[in-house]
Parts: structure tokens; sequence; C-alpha cells
């Protein structure tokens, strides 16, 4: 892999490589920055929310399009990109090619992302990230909502050039000698969400060119005014979206796969296993999207149909905790910072599958649906198992990006902070949904016990938020002055054997990694 | 394969079996509350940016709030004037979308008397969070 700050080169050089690490740091760095970024707009609202009355926001339009921006930075910002990064430093690495298959396609691919950033960051809409019709049609004002639409279409594409990319390099570029069910998991983990991402991006792309000729008065697909159907959106929506949920989680679920069995000292449980689940949950990921539908008045058997699609993801994914327990049973385990997060990772994990049996159990999604639950259901998914496994990955690539060590002592601290952050807030945020409070609103009325639970959440928030100053801060010390790493085993497991994936940069000449 | 995987089969027995009882367990209460009673009384509940209306079937409307009798069933037929917007009622878990263009059902029975809360659980916009009315449940 490469040393980038132990062996200096000058910015432009790595910007307008096409080398897949090189693409790798890029989407790395930008999907960091836009993890503070999202970071700070959600602290932002999360301390409007800790008492009744304008706090911190002065107006409700505010509010609103800070939590769209929020979401949307985080899901398309952040938790894409930084699957990317990692999909780009070790997919090649893995099938053993020389790069990705197509390397300008994936520059392309990744310098597709800040000018959408730039749509949605000065445009911010205030639809939520789900921009639902009507509202997005006849409410919403420009030229936000056409600056988020255009924003998310080069997203979209952005997206399925790098899963066209993954896919072609794992199936065709791989070492002849290396037959595809050898293929490490997290290789597999970028086969399967980028055929996801292939399969379910194109509705969404439709979707989105509807909405913005609905705005422009030429169609009326989702404008009932004119005889349009909003529930076909959310149908076009969901049916990309909760794939969605998996081309996030895959990956993540991917990274764990890498770290486990290094810091057990142990191999992977069952490989094909973990194989057979990324495959079925690629499949039955298909089979879930209306349980997001249910209070739009659907019948009792499209209801019955979705909840048994949904509770069908649940076995697929308990393979995988398995798999992850199984590996750590009688392990020789170094709890070093990236295997915290990968373990914590884990617990939050099975917590948010067990929500969402509760959410697609159908009497009970009329308690949760749109309630503060869903917000703490899926940021469990999204904070507690994706960022965390990827923040892990961040804690294992260093060494090997920045020749340094991070500091081990503020790596637990922030993996404490997080955990705890995490459990306040997204635990408290289910059973505030229990008490019935909405998503999505600005202000509340003097509830006590809503009171109460916000701002226990707000204070579950800013624990976050000091591990993650500590991260960015203990990253930025690191780089320049961490204790250089021994890149033949950085982590002190006691062997190359635990680090099968060195690999020298051709840009760094001969001798160096 | 070297290892045995027999208790990866169990566990994952464990977990379908879970999984089939809460399915069933849920289509069946699902299935139970999903038919109004044949007597109940219809009220027409419209949503629009950012207030309810409720009429009931002598003709007469409410604005903001809503006046009910206990232990008496009633059928609400939802709708909405302009955007979506979701008509709830935490406390007796009465939930149901508002979509213009559609009138989606949703029943319930009061089985205690008081004032409750109305929300709109749909975000809709600008004054969405304060899109709220009152319910009074009477005793006779």
């Amino acid at each position: 892999m490469v040393l980038e700050l132990a062996r200096p080169r000058p910015i432009w050089q790595i910007m307008f490589s096409t080398h897949h690490t090189d693409v790798g740091l890029l989407y790395l760095v930008f999907s960091l920055l836009a993890m503070f970024v999202g970071g700070a707009m959600a602290i932002a609202l999360r301390v409007e929310l800790f008492a009744p009355g304008a706090q911190l926001i002065q107006d409700a339009m505010t509010y609103n399009r800070l939590f769209t921006a929020h979401g949307t930075t985080m899901i398309f910002l952040f938790l894409l990109p930084s699957a990317a990064a990692v999909g780009n430093y070790l997919v090649p690495i893995m099938v053993r090619y020389k790069d990705m298959a197509y390397p300008k396609l994936n520059a392309i691919a990744f310098w597709m992302i800040p000018p959408a950033a730039a749509l949605v960051w000065l445009g911010m809409a205030d639809f939520g990230w789900y921009a639902n019709p009507p509202y997005s049609v006849i409410s919403a004002p420009a030229p936000a909502a056409e600056m988020w639409i255009f924003g998310l279409k080069v997203l979209g594409v952005s997206s399925i050039l790098s899963s066209i990319n993954f896919v072609v390099t794992i199936l065709k570029c791989k070492h002849p000698d290396l037959s595809l069910g050898k293929v490490p998991l997290l290789a597999w983990s970028f086969l399967t969400s980028s055929i996801i991402v292939l399969a379910a991006m194109p509705t969404f792309a439709a979707a989105l060119l509807m909405l913005l000729t609905d705005r422009l008065g030429v169609s009326g697909f989702f404008n009932p005014a004119v005889g349009g159907d909003p529930i076909a959106y959310q149908h076009l929506f969901w049916f990309t979206f909760h794939p969605e949920v998996y081309v996030l989680v895959i990956p993540a679920i991917g990274m764990m796969y890498e770290i486990i069995p290094r810091f057990s000292r142990r191999p992977i449980f069952s490989h094909s296993s973990g194989v057979a689940a990324f495959i079925i949950l690629a499949l039955v990921s298909f089979a879930s999207w209306a349980h997001h539908m249910f209070a739009t008045g659907m019948s009792f058997t499209e209801k019955t149909v979705f909840m048994v699609g949904t509770l069908a993801a649940v076995p697929a994914s308990a393979m995988h905790v398995f798999n992850f327990l199984a590996t750590m049973w009688n392990g020789r385990i170094k709890f070093a910072t990236p295997m915290m997060f990968a373990v914590g990772g884990i617990a939050l994990f099975f917590a948010a599958g067990a929500g969402g049996v509760v959410n697609t159990a159908m009497p009970l999604d009329f308690i949760t649906h749109d309630s503060y639950w869903v917000v703490g259901h899926f940021h469990l998914f999204v904070f507690g198992t994706i960022a965390f496994g990827t923040i892990g990955f961040v804690y294992y690539l260093f060494p090997y990006i920045t020749g340094r060590m991070y500091n081990e002592k503020w790596g637990v601290v922030h993996f404490i902070l997080a955990f705890v952050g995490a459990c306040i807030t997204f635990f408290t945020q289910h059973i505030l949904g229990l008490f019935g409070m909405p998503r999505r609103i600005y202000d509340y009325p003097e509830i006590d016990a809503w009171i109460s639970m916000n701002q226990l959440v707000s204070v579950g928030a800013m624990i976050i938020l000091v591990g993650m100053v500590i991260f960015l801060g203990n990253m930025i010390y690191s780089m320049a002055k961490g204790k250089p790493a021994n890149l033949e085993d950085p982590f002190g497991l006691g062997g190359k054997y635990y680090y099968p994936f060195a690999q020298r940069n051709p840009q760094h000449g001969e001798g160096g990694y | 394969m070297a290892h045995s995987n027999w208790a990866e089969w169990i566990y994952l027995g464990v977990v379908t079996a879970l999984l089939i009882y809460v399915g069933a367990e849920a289509w069946n209460v699902e299935r139970i509350i999903d038919h109004a009673p044949a007597d109940a009384e219809i009220i027409i509940v419209t949503g629009q940016q950012w207030f309810w209306t409720f009429e009931h079937e002598d003709g007469t409307k409410e604005v903001g709030e809503l006046h009910l009798k206990k232990d008496h069933a009633y059928k609400f037929e939802v709708t909405s004037k302009d955007v979506n917007h979701d008509f709830n009622i935490p406390e007796f878990v009465v939930l149901m979308d508002a979509i213009p263009g559609r009138i989606n059902t949703v029943w319930f029975s009061p089985n205690e008397a008081g004032e409750f809360e109305i929300q709109c659980r749909e975000y809709c916009g600008l004054i969405h969070y304060n899109m709220r009315a009152k319910l009074y449940v009477e005793d006779v």
C-alpha cells in the first residue's frame, strides 16, 4: 500500500492521479470531510431540540434545510464515498490486479462527487432526503430543490460508474489462479453491493427526472392535481433506497470481515457462509422496499408480502453475526481500536436488526412509523454499524496510508465515547418514538417525557461530538508526529501472517511500500 | 469445509423460528384490526398545510379539534388537500397517511375519556412541527 505522508508528493499529483490508491485516498479524505460537515449539522439539530422553543435555529425553514442536508450528506457524501475509498484501496490488491479495471473512469467517478456536494450544500433543499412529492413538486422552494435533484443525479451516475468498475475488476481482472470462491470477503462485499447498485439505482435516476419535469410543470407523474400519483414516487424511491441500505451495510460488514480475523488471530470461521450471506442479502434486499410505506394505505396482502420479504433479510444478517462471533471464539483477541470499532459495530448491528423486526411486524409499524423510533433505528445502522465499521477501518488503514501510528490511547477513548454516545442517543430515540414524537419536527410541545428524553439524546450527541473531535485531532497529529509504524506488523499481532495484503505502490518507486 | 458448522445451523434454526413466530403473530393481529366494525361512524379527516379538518356523518365540521364518544367505533376516511400528511393519535395508535387524491381508512374505538393529542407525522413543510389538533373523548 501507499505511504502518502512518509514520502510526500505534491497534492496535484494525487489529485490528478488515476492510481487506485490515490483515488481511494481522495475518496477517504472527501468522505471524512463530509462526515464532519454532516456531523456539525446533526449537532445543530440536536442543540435545537434540547428544549422546546427556538434554541440555536431561529426558524423552521432553516431547521428543515439542515436535516435534509444532514441526511443527504451522511448517506451520499460520507458513507458511499468512504466505502468506495476502502474498495479502491483494497479490491485490486485482493484480486491481485495492478489497478481498477478502468482507472480513468474511477477518477471520473470520484470527481463527480465534489460538484454534486456543492449543489447539495449550496442549495440546501428542505424536503428531507427522500423528497416526497407532492411537497417536493408543488411546495419546495426553488432553486434549492432543483440543485438537490441535479446533485443527486450526478451522485447516482458516480455511484453507477464506480460499481461497474468494481464488478469488472473483481470478475474480469482477478488473477487467473484466484477462484471466485477464494476471493476475500471484503472484495465479495464490494461485488455484491455493486451489483445491487447497478440493479437499483436506475429506478431512482428515472424518478428524479420525473420529479424534475413535474417541478417544471411539463409532466404530472407525481402531482395529484393533474392526475398523478405521489405513491408511485415512493415505490420508485424505496425500490432504490431500501437496497441502498444494504449497499451501505454490506461493505461495512466486509470491513469487519477484514478486521475481526486479523485481531482475533484466527482465520475466518466460514468463508463460504460469509459469501452465501452476502448473496442472500443482495437478493432479499429487493423484497422489502414497501415496508417503508405500510401507512400509505396498503392492502393487507401487500403489507404481508413486504413483511415476509423484510423478515427474510434477518437470517442472512444473523449468519454474518454468527460468523464474527465464531471467529472470535477461542481467538487470541487483541482489542486495538479497529477491533473495538468492529465489535462495537456488531453489537449495535444486532440491536438495529432486532429493532427492524419490530418495525416490520405490521401492527407495530403503526406505532413506530415516522416517529423518533425510526430515527433511532436507522441511525443504529448508519452510525452504529456502518460508520463504526468504516471508522474502525480508517484506524486500520492509517499506518499503511501515513506510515505512522495513530495514538492508541486516544483511539480507545474515541471508541468509548462513540459507543456510549451512540447507545445514549439512539436507544433513547427509540423510546422517544414510542412516546409518539414525530420525526422531522423543528419544535415540540412541552411534554415532560419528551423534554427529558430529548435532552438525553442531545447529551448523547455531544458525547459523540467529543469523540469525533478527538478522532480528528488524533488523525491530524499522528499524521505529522505519530510514531513511525512498523509496516511488517503495525498492530503488534506477532507476525506478517496477519497482514496478507501488502503491496508496493508504483508511484513510490523501488524499495518503498 | 474442515470445520463442522452444526452450531450455525442450530442458530439459524432458532432465528428463523423466532421470525416465523413474530411474522405469524403480526399477521394474525393485523388480520383482526384491518377491518372496521360495520357500525363504525365515519369521520372524514382532511389534512392541509397546516391544520386538520374533521367532518362528522351529520355534516358538522370541526377544525383543529375533534369530539368523540367513549367506547364507540369510528372509521376515519383520511385524505389531503395539498401535500402528504399523516393523521396520528399516538395515544390510541391511530396512524394513516393523508395523501391527496386518495382516501385511506383507519378505525379505532376510544376506551378512555379525556383530552388527547392529534398530530401530523409526515413531513409537510414549514409548520409541520405544529400541525396539531386536540381530541376530546367524552364519557356518555
